[in-house]
């Protein structure tokens, strides 16, 4: 609909809106996060949650104890070789639509831990994120903002055509390969359709 | 509390055939330890902690130290006969020595408030014979220290009731706490490299490059 003619209508009193726009309004104010924590980000999201900062405010109070009622995943802390497959296995039992903030250095990159021989270096190697959050934590007003980022790419996503969401397209995959435990490293160390190496332009 | 060399007078008396070395700390800490043979250290240890002047109860802390095979150059003089006449001639010998793994137990007595005695634990080498005997029977605490270094240093304890790897995963065959262990190469993402992250992420550029 034509945005001009739309505001013309909402000056006379006639509230025009299109199926999307509700939808996506809808699924925007209504978040669940799973409740689940891996470190000491996990605190700052608790602090996110209580009153505070109130994450209430964007409809995502509801830390739910099971990956089954859960939307969003905040994957809030250090995410070890050893965890990581059961975090990639929680990811896999949430419904469609879902989505991933990785909050924290650790969780972006394997931060001050990355060069360990047990810190998975990014939980991005195995799970589409929506949302990247620096900072070793990061405070509640960054996790606020990644929350509101997310709303934002929510309310952008279409109903149909070819830039729909993933949940959208029935031939798109909503469950990811666990990683197994090897004998030197996670197999596969990193999901190869998911994740590559980003290019990074060097002077020498 | 008595001196380190009392207590090692008293538990070689107490525990017959016992050998026990005092390893000199020279920091300034000039924390000494006693080193003992495998094979009587479970009687020295149930020693130090029945024994009423010492009554060391608690083993608070159960660490591992990697040492590796070291060279150490000796130059030696010795007089040779070469073509009749008698000559002095410097050689310069390299002697292997063998590395070892090492279980270190810092001991407290909680009735007695005295401590740290440290108590140090051998093995044969790095490779086949990494095996100690286990103090968990004489201080249950060191149970959960002793599986740690058992999965991060690899040293085997005899007699450790349930040794089983307790950070890493139960098929996972490295100790990543020795100083030759070899990390997997997942090195290909690396922003700002430096020093030993930088000679590891080099390999890397090239397939970066095409990609």
């Amino acid at each position: 609909m034509d945005e001009a003619l739309k505001s013309e209508l909402s000056k006379q009193g006639v509230f025009t809106t299109t199926l999307e726009d509700v939808y996506n309004w809808g699924r925007r104010n209504s978040v669940w996060p799973l409740s689940f924590g891996l470190a000491c980000c996990a605190i700052e999201m608790i602090a996110a949650s209580m009153a505070r900062w109130d994450l209430a405010r964007f409809g995502a109070e509801v830390f739910r104890p099971s990956p089954r009622q859960a939307d969003l995943m905040i994957v809030a802390g250090t995410v070890t070789k050893k965890m990581a497959p059961q975090v990639v296995r929680l990811y896999n039992q949430m419904p469609e639509p879902k989505y991933v903030i990785a909050m924290g250095a650790c969780a972006i990159s394997g931060g001050p831990f990355k060069q360990g021989y047990n810190v998975l270096k990014g939980i991005d190697r195995y799970l589409p994120v929506d949302v990247h959050i620096p900072g070793c934590p990061p405070r509640p007003e960054a996790l606020l903002h990644a929350f509101m980022t997310l709303q934002r790419k929510i309310d952008g996503q279409k109903l149909t055509g070819p830039l729909r969401p993933r949940h959208l397209v029935a031939e798109a995959p909503s469950e990811f390969p666990v990683p197994q435990y090897g004998g030197h490293d996670l197999v596969p160390p990193n999901n190869p359709a998911l994740w590559h190496a980003p290019v990074v332009a060097r002077k020498d | 509390m008595e001196t380190l060399e009392q207590i090692k007078a008293r538990a070689e008396a107490a525990v017959p055939g016992a050998k026990l070395e005092i390893v000199v700390n020279a920091s300034p800490s000039a924390q000494h330890s006693l080193l003992v043979d495998n094979a009587h250290a479970a009687a020295v240890a149930r020693f130090l902690r029945d024994d009423g002047q010492l009554r060391l109860d608690y083993a608070s802390n159960v660490s591992g130290v990697d040492w590796l095979d070291t060279v150490v150059k000796q130059t030696v003089k010795s007089k040779r006969l070469i073509d009749g006449v008698e000559k002095e001639i410097e050689e310069t010998l390299e002697i292997k020595k063998p590395g070892y793994l090492e279980a270190v137990y810092h001991l407290y007595s909680t009735p007695l408030k005295h401590g740290p005695v440290i108590l140090r634990l051998r093995t044969e080498n790095r490779t086949d014979q990494a095996r100690v005997p286990s103090l968990t029977p004489v201080w249950r605490g060191a149970e959960f220290q002793e599986r740690e270094i058992f999965d991060l240093f690899g040293i085997v304890f005899d007699g450790h009731p349930d040794l089983r790897r307790i950070l890493m995963w139960d098929g996972f065959q490295d100790h990543p706490m020795r100083k030759d262990y070899v990390e997997p190469d997942d090195y290909e993402y690396e922003p700002t490299p430096h020093d030993a992250v930088l000679e590891r992420a080099k390999p890397h550029y090239a397939a970066e490059a095409k990609a």
